[in-house]
């Protein structure tokens, strides 16, 4: 198989580990991809010093956007919000294992797109991914 | 195997010679299958040549220079105007605009017609099955003029519901504007009969032909449309040059498009006298080697014989349909190869489309995955994307087994 449909994509995608909601939460954004249908929300637990004690996503689309969803998800508990802010494209292709064109690109990032829109609002966000 | 069968099999290999694009090998020892004309055709030999010549020997710019080449230009250009009329049956070159493409001919009928003919409180009567390109200028019309705009819903097997589209005409709508094929469920509507029960209940008739003029034998007259709009590029043409076809009565009446020059008879700084149809519509220098390239196109496909390019297309989408039934988890929207033209769209259980595009990709299979500008019809079906594999005159019973193929990896990949 080719480098896009990696072991680790395809088990993420069929077996994720950090698929469902959370109810409480302290964060929590949706937001999809309209071109292709990817949709993706993640909830988000912190304690009092700003560290993520529980993450989890849902949301339905490609491989690559659900696969990256569940990476993104369990790498974060554990982090602090500065951290989660730092996040940028290469520690998600980093955790893929792959090079993606443009298209795709976009389906890959748009976990981190929601993480980051839901933690920090959406203004910081168009620069930090551009 | 018959005697007729193989008669086709080499007519179609002599065919595919023509488009050179469809020899090439997308990576090194995998043959490209093209399934993506929906999106945009491939071109034969006779059309780039044209479009190489005029630049090579003829360029220069229409409607203007005393010169020979300017002459020529004229010639050519107008002389591939003359070539689209007769092709789609209208009464006169005069009835020809170009465009840029078929959403800019839906765009001048909102902007031109629609505009000025329609009051506050009128309706437009569309599809769900509606392209976005004859969607969204008739959403921002609405927004602008408080038009009402109502849809004729579309059945479970695609086809259309004509008895609820008979009662939205006792609306009275001014406006008719609907696809003669969807572009996601193949969908080939019964435009006659839709426009004449339109006109007896008082309206305009406007049909998105983007998808059924490349196709199937169309003529303006017979569908009894008012305005039809359609894009070269569907049909073997080039990118960046389209046409809305409307009755000569009608474009008399309407006010310019754009302004600027070719489009005016004179001016003055108090003002101008607009210039008579097409011209009127046609404001600057026109795509003039891309109307050289549009006329080469539909030569080829005149010498093909439209009945014989929808008889080919009837018969690979059949096959097609056969053959995707048999792939387990697979479905196909829209109606019965009888009722469709050379389009499916589907879903696989378990595997968003991209991912099966991307898999058929690694075997040179071109198809498109997403959307395919039609929203609406997918959530109908409540969808977000689907697959599409689309056929033209050049595909092959070959290619379908090829897409089979390629969806059983992608099945095994996904299991």
């Amino acid at each position: 198989m080719d480098d896009l449909y990696r072991e680790v994509i395809l088990d993420r995608y069929k077996n994720p580990q950090k698929r469902g909601t959370l109810d409480p939460h302290d964060y929590s954004y949706e937001d999809d991809n309209p071109l292709c249908g990817d949709r993706i929300r993640i909830d988000v637990r912190v304690d009092s010093q700003g560290t993520v004690t529980e993450a989890a996503f849902s949301g339905t689309g490609c491989a690559i956007s659900q696969a990256s969803a569940d990476l993104l998800t369990e790498s974060i508990v554990g982090k602090s919000l500065d951290e989660i802010k730092r996040l940028g494209k290469d520690d998600i292709l980093g955790m893929l294992g792959i090079e993606l064109g443009p298209v795709r690109l976009k389906c890959a990032l748009l976990s981190l797109k929601v993480l980051k829109a839901g933690v920090y609002g959406l203004e910081s966000l168009e620069e930090e991914l551009a | 195997m018959s005697g007729e069968a193989t008669a086709t099999k080499g007519t179609i290999e002599h065919l595919r010679r023509e488009f050179p694009v469809l020899d090439r090998e997308v990576r090194p020892g995998v043959p490209l299958v093209y399934l993506d004309s929906a999106a945009t055709s491939q071109k034969p030999k006779a059309v780039i040549q044209a479009m190489s010549d005029f630049y090579t020997y003829q360029n220069a710019n229409v409607h203007r220079g005393i010169h020979r080449l300017a002459e020529e230009a004229t010639e050519a250009f107008e002389g591939a105007r003359a070539r689209i009329a007769a092709f789609i049956g209208a009464a006169s070159p005069s009835e020809i605009i170009f465009t840029r493409n078929t959403t800019e001919a839906i765009n001048l009928v909102a902007h031109s017609w629609a505009r000025h003919r329609l009051e506050p409180g009128d309706t437009v009567l569309l599809t769900e099955m509606e392209h976005h390109s004859n969607l969204v200028p008739w959403h921002m019309l609405a927004a602008e003029r408080d038009i009402r705009l109502v849809f004729a819903p579309v059945h479970e097997d695609g086809t259309l519901d004509l008895e609820a589209y008979r009662r939205l005409l006792e609306g009275r709508p001014g406006l008719v504007a609907f696809t003669h094929m969807s572009n996601m469920l193949g969908t080939v509507n019964p435009v006659a009969e839709m426009s004449r029960l339109a006109h007896d209940a008082g309206a305009t008739v406007l049909v998105d032909a983007a998808q059924s003029v490349p196709h199937l034998p169309v003529n303006v007259a017979d569908l009894g449309a008012d305005f039809l709009a359609f894009s070269a590029h569907k049909m073997c043409g080039p990118t960046g040059i389209g046409v809305l076809y409307g009755k000569e009565a009608l474009l008399e009446s309407m006010p310019p498009f754009l302004g600027g020059g070719d489009m005016i008879k004179r001016v003055d700084l108090g003002g101008f006298v607009a210039n008579d149809p097409p011209y009127k519509f046609e404001a600057g220098t026109p795509a003039i080697a891309e109307a050289i390239g549009f006329g080469a196109a539909v030569d080829f496909l005149s010498a093909a014989g439209m009945p014989a390019v929808f008889r080919h297309e009837q018969e690979v989408i059949g096959y097609a349909l056969e053959r995707l039934a048999e792939v387990p988890g697979v479905r196909v929207y829209g109606p019965e190869a009888e009722n469709r033209g050379g389009v499916a769209s589907f879903t696989m259980d378990g595997t968003h489309p991209h991912d099966v595009a991307q898999i058929l990709d690694r075997d040179g299979i071109a198809v498109r995955a997403g959307h395919h500008c039609a929203m609406p019809i997918h959530q109908k079906f409540g969808l977000a994307a689907t697959t599409r594999a689309s056929f033209y005159l050049y595909n092959t019973r070959d290619e379908v087994d090829r897409l089979v193929e390629g969806l059983y990896k992608v099945k095994e990949i996904f299991a």
